[in-house]
């Protein structure tokens, strides 16, 4: 969340976040499914060939078993071992294993391919989606849940297509072919899944019902455990001060023992899970070994002719098992895939949400670029509220004449910020107008108005890159000298340069230890580079201690000088030079006017000057 | 290794038994093969049908028994491994909430935060894990084998040479793949900290119009990514189909040989079908078993992460009073020409001395690094000083049992914090304190007001942080918290700046009134926060370059008198 700098901007809430894995209604899950496939279908090719892989090497591998069967019943041959029947069966099976094989690893690759240009589509669409969004978006959604979506989700849906597609194809075959050459062999022994699909399909039942939210409490109950460690964790040293160690690790255990509780109750359940699987598919086993053997049995004393549909042999009951296991692991699975697409539709789903928010609006057709801006600046009647219920600015006229320097003063949540936010087009005003050189400024292209300022901010925005990109990233066209120049200007030049690596010195999380006063300079220095008629400084040396203040107050007199500036300040010797001081309370300009006719006033402005004072 | 084999010692009876238990259900899973390959041999030419039946119920019985005794040594094991993970992190949690400051600072926090959640997370899947698997995959691998030497040795052995090379493979891809997930999560970690970067900073970029700058720059990750991914994932997918295939190579062995060897008369069919049973389940152990592997390297570095941490020594042991004797003083709080640094290397602070009377205030002022926090840390001794000597109350600090030394001091500290509960537990923070008590705290911290503002009052609910509370209602809670037990020395560390001048005043003003008795100590870096002290420090650079009351400096020090005009005011509005 930026909160840092625009403490006017509403609240955080995210009331739209799905808990992973939660189901969509059917309607939703239909267009979730239409549109990921439509992702799907762009790669057709590559598709198409995964397709036809999947059921090559699936046909391949079904029909390993049926060459063994072949040869068992080769070398079984009642007048001793047919050799070259179980040569030819051999060279089959090497050839069909080696082919699966190959395939299958074709397979992966041609899926992770696949899966590679969707997912980094998927995120470059997303990302630029992002940057197309009004600020308000991002005031209002925490950057917690964007970065889970641009990584955690995409990553859910990436695996889901690059897995569980394979998975559902490759299951579906198998269940349907390994059920074909089943009753090849033997029909009435088909009979014997009659018993143990049943018994699976209630399993999986249960499996889903009972056991699944207890492992979601699981994972819920274990983050909230490791949440709470990372707190207190961030507060140790006020913890040790206040000697209350074993107050929080006594807190930390009952959560703690909470977590394992969760664990135990999911896993007792789950523990049945395996065993049972293995006891299904054990069962069906051994009615196949009774159902086979009898019928084995009277196939051996004749009882049954050869063409009759209960004739079987050795290499027959072999093949048999052989293929029940194909038929039955992915029967038992299938429930677990059903559950991994739901996962990933949703988490599409939350994608999706993004990609439809509403864009910032367009330019006005008409707009057209200024030819060059004074920076008169007037505001008129100006109503705004961040939501339509709650009004924030109730009617505020501001006129600022080019050059001249405006600060606003007023408590916490009076909209000082706001102003800004309103006056670079981050928001627009329910009515009123905003003019610049008195054209209105939803009548100007966004970007020719935004160029019109430079920013300073309390918030020091600086991104993973070298200084010298940081401080150029305002104007990319500056040379080396009037980087130095700026840099000297902010004070800032003597520090970089002290630097092994100078101006190309990385600046990361773990890299140089550059303190928030210096991060500043380098954001002073930013602006200074910048050509832009008007200057808005929002707290801009918070951050900067009071003697490094006092060096670069003269910068900032020149960087301010023939500008139109909106000064948000709290230090006083900024506030008392500036050419008209505003004070804002409670959405309303209640006090306008230089120092001294503020403080001959006696109002809000002379009452929190003379508190210093006291 | 050696910590997880203490934390289960307590469950070693429980274990043997769990494993008692689950090498039965192995051998009834194992005697599976045997009696199919029996029906086949022996049973189907007897033409007995109720022997076929007979042994098929005998299957079915041993399936049963199977299931229902892995499920009750699964279920032991999963007690074992609650008791045992709950135990370990309770102790990890107690032992890391109980380092030095200087020990913290080694290992760093988000080190530790990983220890508690992802370590103790592997250990335990690990301790669970190996209970199910490390009994059944071996007796699996071991019983099977021994039963197919018995069956056939010739055959067996054909099929054994597989086997090595299955562990080989997944050792090795596995191995090549650790590095490369690795690499993975490095670009992961790039790729967020871009889209991070860019939604904090959205109104810079918007303002300067550089969408299109940032599209590239993310491109760039973006683009490294889904590269990385691609090579992991290119190169770890080799492992299913190789497994495969090695599999079934020994199926084809098998096979083969047999034919010849039937035609001998030294093997028949139903051995080698009840052959291929057993290969599927040797192998399937096998992989279970390289498996596992992968698994204990993981959970070994896990547990010597978690050792380091148990293993601490204590530092900062309270000394003895004869080495460190107490002096007769007056003076509430002394520092006795205290030199410190954090390295060992060049000091942090250097020769400084002063001392502070029951009730008196003092204030310390200074830029940024020049050891105002420093001090206040060796106050609290979360570090021992280098040279030198601290004392309260004529007591030397490294004499005092940390319960004493805590019980009487009050601090609110800078970037403090503040945690997911109600306002009142805030402030309570675990000590025994009335709700009298906590009212009378927030109103001398200026902070009664905006809490009673709340339609829950006292019960408002903190979001982590305090995120949901602005800056100067923080610190005010903070400041509240800190005076709450009445303390005899309080510190306000920096704990006032986002108070705009009338609530700081009107807080400095009450504070006078209220708690007269209580020593005071102030660090700010605005005059008008700490001008009214009875005697100011100012630090640069580890040094006091003045010393005296707000009246006294600005004639003596220069830099006190820049940092007052300058400022003015400091802080106008909050």
């Amino acid at each position: 969340m930026n909160r840092g700098g625009f403490g006017g901007g509403p609240r955080a809430n995210n009331p739209n976040r799905n808990a992973p894995g939660q189901k969509l209604d059917k309607r939703t899950a239909r267009s979730v499914f239409l549109r990921l496939s439509g992702y799907v279908l762009r790669q057709w090719p590559l598709f198409l060939l995964a397709v036809a892989f999947t059921l090559t090497s699936n046909q391949l591998s079904l029909m390993g078993p049926e060459f063994s069967g072949n040869a068992l019943d080769a070398i079984a041959a009642e007048g001793g071992v047919d050799f070259p029947t179980v040569w030819e069966n051999v060279r089959w099976m090497i050839l069909c294993y080696v082919a699966s094989a190959v395939l299958s690893y074709a397979l992966a690759v041609i899926m992770i391919l696949l899966t590679r240009r969707i997912v980094y589509g998927m995120r470059r669409q997303l990302f630029e989606k992002l940057t197309t969004l009004p600020v308000s978006y991002f005031d209002t959604h925490a950057v917690g849940d964007i970065i889970s979506r641009i990584s955690y989700d995409i990553d859910t849906v990436n695996s889901s297509l690059s897995h569980d597609l394979v998975q559902v194809m490759s299951s579906v075959y198998a269940v349907v072919g390994s059920f074909l050459f089943m009753l090849r062999i033997s029909p009435p022994m088909i009979l014997v899944f009659a018993v143990t699909l049943p018994i699976s399909i209630v399993f999986t039942r249960y499996r889903s019902k009972k056991v699944r939210p207890l492992f979601h409490k699981r994972s819920h109950k274990l983050g909230e455990l490791n949440g709470y460690a990372e707190e207190m964790l961030s507060g140790c040293r006020t913890i040790q001060a206040y000697g209350k160690e074993e107050v929080i690790c006594g807190r930390f255990n009952a959560r703690n023992k909470d977590a394992m509780d969760a664990y135990y109750n999911a896993e007792y359940y789950g523990a049945t899970l395996g065993p049972s699987i293995n006891f299904i598919n054990n069962l069906s086993i051994s009615l196949i070994m009774i159902f086979g053997g009898i019928l084995y049995m009277f196939s051996q004393s004749g009882a049954v002719a050869a063409t009759s549909m209960f004739f079987i042999t050795l290499g027959g009951v072999s093949k048999f098992v052989q293929y029940s296991r194909k038929f039955s692991g992915p029967i038992n699975e299938f429930a677990n895939i059903m559950h991994e697409f739901q996962s990933a539709f949703s988490a599409a789903e939350r994608v999706f949400r993004i990609l439809d928010e509403e864009p910032e609006l367009k330019d006005a057709p008409d707009a057209k670029a200024p030819e060059s801006v004074r920076g008169d600046v007037t505001f008129t009647d100006v109503h705004f509220g961040y939501s339509p219920e709650k009004e924030i600015l109730h009617g505020v006229s501001v006129t600022a004449d080019a050059g001249k320097t405006v600060a606003v003063v007023g408590p916490t949540g009076a909209g000082k910020t706001t102003i800004i936010n309103l006056l670079m087009r981050f928001y627009d005003p329910n009515s009123g107008s905003i003019r610049i050189d008195g054209q209105e400024i939803r009548s100007l292209p966004r970007r020719d108005l935004r160029a019109a300022f430079t920013m300073v901010l309390q918030d020091t925005w600086l991104f993973h890159g070298t200084i010298r990109e940081n401080i150029v990233y305002g104007r990319e066209d500056a040379t080396d000298e009037e980087i130095r120049a700026a840099a000297k200007a902010a004070k800032i030049d003597s520090y970089i340069m002290h630097l092994p690596e100078g101006y190309d010195t990385l600046l990361s999380d773990d890299g140089v230890n550059i303190s928030k006063g210096q991060r500043q300079l380098i954001t002073i220095a930013r602006a200074f580079l910048s050509k832009a008629p008007m200057l808005i400084l929002d707290e801009a040396t918070s951050n900067v201690d009071s003697r490094t203040e006092i060096k670069i107050q003269e910068a900032m007199a020149d960087l301010m000088r023939g500008r139109t500036c909106f000064v948000i300040a709290h230090r006083l010797s900024t506030i008392q030079n500036a050419d008209c001081i505003l004070v804002l309370q409670d959405g309303r300009i209640t006090e306008q006017g230089n120092h001294e006719q503020l403080l001959s006033l006696g109002g809000f402005y002379s009452t929190l000057y003379h508190s210093q004072f006291q | 290794m050696k910590t997880i084999l203490t934390y289960i010692k307590p469950y070693r009876l429980r274990m043997v038994l769990g494993f008692c238990i689950k090498v039965l259900a192995t051998l009834s899973e194992l005697v599976l093969p045997i009696i199919l390959s029996h029906i086949l041999k022996e049973v189907v030419v007897t033409q007995d049908i109720y022997q076929i039946l007979f042994w098929g119920a005998m299957m079915i019985l041993f399936s049963a028994a199977a299931c229902v005794l892995n499920i009750i040594a699964n279920r032991m094991a999963t007690l074992v491994a609650r008791n045992f993970s709950e135990h370990i992190r309770k102790d990890l949690f107690s032992a890391t909430l109980h380092l030095s400051a200087a020990q913290t600072d080694r290992f760093t926090i988000p080190s530790l935060e990983s220890r508690i959640t992802t370590d103790t997370y592997n250990v335990h899947h690990f301790v669970a894990m190996i209970q199910r698997l490390g009994v059944r995959a071996p007796i699996l691998l071991v019983g099977g084998i021994a039963i197919t030497l018995f069956m056939d040795a010739y055959l067996s052995l054909a099929m054994l040479a597989v086997l090595p090379f299955i562990f080989v493979t997944v050792f090795f891809i596995s191995r090549k793949g650790v590095p490369l997930y690795a690499r993975v999560q490095k670009a992961v970690d790039g790729m967020i900290r871009v889209v991070r970067e860019d939604v904090m900073g959205i109104r810079v970029i918007k303002a300067l119009s550089k969408e299109e700058y940032e599209h590239k720059r993310y491109d760039d990750v973006n683009a490294a990514l889904a590269h990385n991914e691609q090579k992991a994932g290119v190169i770890m997918s080799a492992v299913n189909p190789i497994m495969t295939l090695l599999m079934n190579g020994g199926i084809i062995a098998v096979i083969s040989l047999s034919a010849s060897r039937v035609a001998n008369h030294q093997s028949d069919p139903e051995t080698v079908i009840a052959f291929m049973q057993y290969f599927t389940q040797i192998s399937m152990a096998m992989m279970t078993l390289s498996r596992m592997f992968v698994m204990y390297t993981k959970s070994a570095a896990s547990a010597k992460r978690i050792g380091e941490v148990l293993d601490s020594p204590t530092e900062l042991p309270v000394l003895a009073e004869a080495e460190h004797p107490p002096v007769n003083t007056e003076a509430h709080v002394c520092f006795d020409s205290v030199s410190f640094s954090y390295l060992g290397k060049l000091n942090d602070l250097e020769d400084i001395s002063f001392s502070l009377p029951h009730g008196g205030s003092l204030g310390i002022i200074g830029a940024t690094g020049s050891g105002k926090t420093t001090l206040i840390k060796l106050l609290l001794r979360f570090y021992d000083v280098g040279s030198g000597c601290v004392r309260i109350s004529g007591r030397d600090v490294r004499t005092i049992p940390k319960e004493e030394l805590y019980g009487d001091l009050g601090i609110a500290m800078q970037h403090d914090f503040l945690y997911a509960d109600t306002v009142e537990e805030n402030i309570r923070f675990g000590r025994d304190l009335s709700h009298e008590q906590i009212v009378r705290a927030a109103r001398i911290a200026q902070a009664d007001d905006f809490i009673s503002a709340f339609p829950e009052g006292y019960g408002h609910m903190l979001s982590q942080k305090g995120t949901n509370v602005s800056g100067g209602q923080k610190q005010r809670i903070l400041i509240a918290r800190a005076l709450a037990a009445d303390p005899s020395i309080l510190i306000l560390d920096d704990s006032s700046s986002a108070l705009d001048y009338k609530t700081d005043a009107n807080l400095r003003t009450a504070l006078q009134k209220e708690m007269a008795d209580t020593t005071l100590i102030t660090v700010a870096q605005r005059v008008s926060s700490v001008k009214g002290c009875d005697l100011i420090l100012v630090l640069d650079e580890g040094r006091i370059i003045g010393m005296g009351d707000h009246e006294h400096l600005l004639e003596t020090c220069t830099e006190y008198r820049e940092i007052s005009n300058s400022q003015m005011g400091g802080a106008f509005v909050e």
